[in-house]
């Protein structure tokens, strides 16, 4: 009789209101394999890995660990059957280090000092065993994210897991980094460690797993050997119709420069030069992509560009408007300017969550007309104007009433791209287009900027996504350290070149 | 993902049901309290309710308090809106009957009533609104959190109006410190005087026209919110700080402009009480109702139609409680304080106590009305 499966969900039902997250959902992960799972936003995947962490529980089904029924409560159930999970946004304790982070709360022994030495053994160990090299003294806050991750990692093992899920492991990393995780994910499997990996990215699920499940609206739809299928039969799966992954992309045709930006320069409050002497120009009918590891002065350029930040050095010339740390613009006379702004947190700055959908599709032009007039908000205009945005970005449910949380990411993203291409700005400032958003979307959202790229806009994009990047932009810049590290035409940039820019300085 | 977002109630049960529920939950224990003291708790709600409805006089005495609830309700809610919590209400009323006694003191022998009055309403807004434009200015500009600040800007207006009801405003030859009484044009006339010119009687309380203004304050701070543009960035500021700045709404100033409106609103309690019932600038004619204006708001969940409602709530709950301590020697004042407070601990503080059970009692009857969440989730 072959072992059983090391873990087995059997029906597993989750409604959360009205929603139904969970339908029904069976699956069996063999011991010591890399399993993939993906699906889009609200696929269910998500809130299937947290009831087998026990974060949330099941409202029916079962859950069997080697072939035996169990019930998980809450995480602390979860770990005591050896199923660990390392989350999407660190739960680390910046101050501690290493070592102090991995034995907290799980420390061996009443006293730290023979806690943390017996915990300094064991980690020594698992990161022989599994290539996960860190130094166990060095305070986490000090780590680069890949080292953080790493350490999430460890604390797992460290408490006994067999089973690591990891959520979308891969959104902070460099391509390097992502290359190396992988090498640890196969030593773990090597060492009998069942990986479980969440992601939406079809080139990781290739890359790295052996088995890839495909949920969406909360069911199993398939389930493939890896070797056996390919990305686009995976993206067919999830989307559930046929994707055209590649663009066919017409070269752009550049006109004059309607953003130049000389040596523009940013220092924090504790005077960290967070941009230093940067240069570009961005002209009509091209985008400009800014490729970089997160927190590389990425954002404060899209915020200094938006009127958000004042530089503290350099020019921005718009037209006949000259903007410098001496005269600087607020984010209305951005507008005014003819340069919108789809911000990168879309949830923090992008909307207003409680706010009906025809509320936030003005946020921004609240005062200009037909939304005001006269000193009096339009209801009537609002709707007219929402409805005739959900229309023409597909934007569902339609209806300008809903709140703004209440539409799904992608949904919320397509509203604010609508709202800011609406007024047919000169310039369109971009971040991270498609972050966190389902595939059906993000195929829309691209096709969207080429085409107002070819209408005559210049388009300025950050994405961490270097696909996206790739995909899209006709010029690269590579930020590092708050400068500009390269750059390199669309058609001639790769990953590793670029990889190797972002991490330059 | 919908994951762990709280999924809303039906509107019915979150502003009718809810609140409800919370009342009676808060009259319960209050019950326990009054049988302690040896009350029959039905005889003690039945004289409450009597006492707060039961003839003209008390209903004119129960909408009188309200309409002081009202504006300070009203001001809570304005600034929770843009996210400020302004707990200065009180000082901000003081200020503004001191604005309105002013005007009245020093114009009532020279302008008719036609002008003096409107004059005294917009002093007693103005006075209001610069007590708070204060903590304002400091809160937007300076840093200082105006929780701090609006509380310190009580004691002090109370400090200033001793002073100057003894100092300076005391009616020559009086022994306690009040004012002169203002001139007839200056006095808002009560309901009652206004309903007898066209031919109802009723009972004689100190309801005046400032009922009404209330009332009309309450369509005003609606219409401002929900249907202009600066009610909008206001609404932004409170709901979003990031996306006001993102969408270039000039924080510091809609923060204070916020905070004007809202001591605008807080200073018409003087209206009522100073030109409506008191007649002259007297000491701690606001006690009370600036604190009562954060419970009145929070139980109309900061609306204008909710804060009327609770108002009325509060009045009755003011005047009732009355006339328990009258009816029963065992039941004294501060019990009556304590029932109250009562209905301020359930009503907000403990807001949310009932909720996950009114959701679990309430989700089989709207699992199938399918939310919005499913809809966006599935598109």
């Amino acid at each position: 009789m072959p072992p059983p499966p090391v873990i087995e969900l059997r029906a597993i039902d989750k409604w959360f209101g009205a929603v139904h997250a969970n339908r029904g959902v069976s699956l069996a992960i063999a011991r010591g394999t890399i399993t993939g799972i993906i699906g889009e936003n609200g696929a269910g995947k998500s809130t299937l890995m947290n009831i087998l962490y026990g974060l949330v529980e099941a409202d029916g089904g079962q859950i069997l660990v080697d072939g035996a029924p169990v019930r998980l409560r809450r995480p602390a159930d979860a770990i005591a059957h050896g199923i660990g999970m390392v989350h999407q946004h660190f739960l680390l304790v910046d101050r501690l280090t290493v070592l102090e982070n991995v034995a907290l709360g799980a420390e061996a022994a009443p006293l730290l000092g023979r806690a943390l030495r017996a915990a300094r053994v064991e980690l020594a160990r698992l990161e022989r065993d599994y290539g996960l090299e860190v130094d166990p003294d060095a305070p986490v806050g000090a780590l680069p994210i890949g080292a953080q991750q790493r350490v999430e990692i460890l604390k797992a093992l460290y408490r006994g897991a067999r089973v690591l899920i990891l959520d979308e492991p891969t959104a902070v990393l460099t391509p390097q980094e992502t290359d190396r995780l992988f090498r640890i994910l196969r030593s773990l499997k090597a060492g009998g460690v069942t990986v479980i990996l969440i992601t939406h990215k079809l080139r990781e699920i290739m890359a790295a797993t052996d088995t890839v499940v495909v949920m969406r609206r909360g069911e199993v739809v398939a389930e493939r050997a890896t070797a056996a299928t390919d990305r686009e039969a995976l993206a067919e799966l999830m989307v559930g119709r046929k994707v055209r992954l590649a663009l066919d992309k017409a070269p752009a045709v550049p006109g004059p420069p309607a953003l130049v930006v000389e040596r523009l320069g940013l220092r924090d409050r504790r005077g960290v030069a967070v941009l230093d002497d940067v240069d570009l120009a961005l002209n009509a009918g091209e985008i400009v992509g800014i490729a970089g590891v997160s927190g590389n002065g990425q954002s404060e350029l899209l915020e200094v560009l938006a009127g958000m930040r004042a530089p503290t050095a350099g020019r921005i010339t718009i037209g006949a408007r000259i903007i410098t740390r001496h005269a600087p613009a607020d984010p209305a006379e951005m507008r005014a300017l003819g340069v919108a702004h789809v911000p990168e947190d879309r949830r923090r700055f992008g909307l207003v969550a409680p706010f009906e959908a025809r509320e936030s599709a003005v946020l921004g032009y609240q005062r200009r007309a037909p939304f005001s007039r006269r000193g009096w908000l339009d209801p009537a205009a609002l709707s007219r104007h929402c409805r005739a945005l959900m229309t023409h970005f597909d934007v569902r449910p339609p209806i300008p009433t809903v709140p703004s949380a209440g539409l799904s990411g992608g949904n919320q993203q397509k509203l604010i791209l609508a709202r800011e291409i609406a007024p047919a700005p000169r310039v369109l400032l971009v971040g991270q287009p498609t972050r966190g958003i389902d595939i059906g979307a993000i195929e829309f959202i691209h096709r969207r900027l080429l085409a107002l790229r070819d209408a005559g806009c210049a388009i300025l994009m950050v994405s961490v996504e270097l696909d996206e990047i790739m995909a899209l932009a006709d010029r690269i810049l590579v930020m590092a350290g708050g400068r500009i590290a390269g750059v390199v035409a669309g058609a001639d940039a790769d990953e590793r070149r670029l990889g190797l820019m972002m991490t330059a300085s | 993902m919908a994951a762990a977002r709280r999924r809303p109630l039906p509107i019915w049960v979150d502003a009718g049901l809810l609140p409800v529920v919370n009342v009676l939950l808060a009259l319960s224990v209050a019950g326990l309290i009054v049988l302690a003291a040896g009350v029959d708790p039905i005889d003690a709600v039945r004289v409450m309710l009597v006492g707060a409805f039961g003839s003209e006089e008390a209903v004119g005495y129960t909408l009188y308090y309200a309409t002081n609830f009202v504006f300070t309700g009203l001001a809570v809610a304005l600034a929770f809106h843009a996210g400020l919590f302004n707990i200065g209400g009180e000082g901000q009323a003081y200020l503004g009957g001191l604005g309105a006694g002013l005007v009245a003191l020093g114009f009532d022998r020279i302008l008719p009533a036609a002008i003096l009055i409107p004059l005294a309403v917009a002093a007693a807004a103005g006075f209001g609104a610069a007590w708070a434009a204060i903590p304002g200015y400091l809160q937007a500009y300076r840093g200082s959190h105006i929780v701090v600040t609006t509380i310190m800007f009580n004691f002090i207006a109370a400090a200033l109006m001793v002073y100057l009801l003894v100092n300076v405003l005391i009616a020559p030859g009086s022994m306690s410190p009040e004012s002169r009484e203002i001139g007839a044009v200056a006095q808002l006339p009560a309901l009652h005087v206004l309903l007898r010119g066209i031919g109802l009687t009723v009972a004689p309380s100190p309801l005046n026209l400032s009922a009404v203004w209330a009332a009309l304050c309450c369509v005003a701070v609606w219409l401002f919110l929900w249907r202009t543009p600066r009610g909008y960035e206001l609404r932004v500021l409170g709901h979003n700080a990031d996306a006001a700045r993102y969408a270039g709404i000039d924080v510091g100033r809609t923060t204070v402009l916020a905070l004007c409106l809202s001591g605008a609103l807080a200073g018409f309690v003087g209206v009522n009480e100073i030109l409506g019932v008191q007649h002259r600038l007297i000491l701690d004619f606001a006690a009370g109702y600036g604190f009562g204006g954060i419970a009145v708001a929070l139980i109309g969940r900061n609306h204008p139609a909710g804060v009327a409602l609770a108002s009325i709530l509060f009045g009755a709950l003011y005047q009732g409680g009355a006339e328990l301590a009258f009816d029963f020697p065992s039941i004294t004042r501060d019990m009556v304080v304590v029932i109250q407070g009562l209905v301020i601990l359930f009503s907000g503080a403990l807001a949310n106590l009932v909720r996950p059970w009114l959701e679990a009692a309430i989700a089989p009857f709207v699992r199938d009305a399918r939310g919005v969440d499913a809809i966006a989730e599935e598109s």
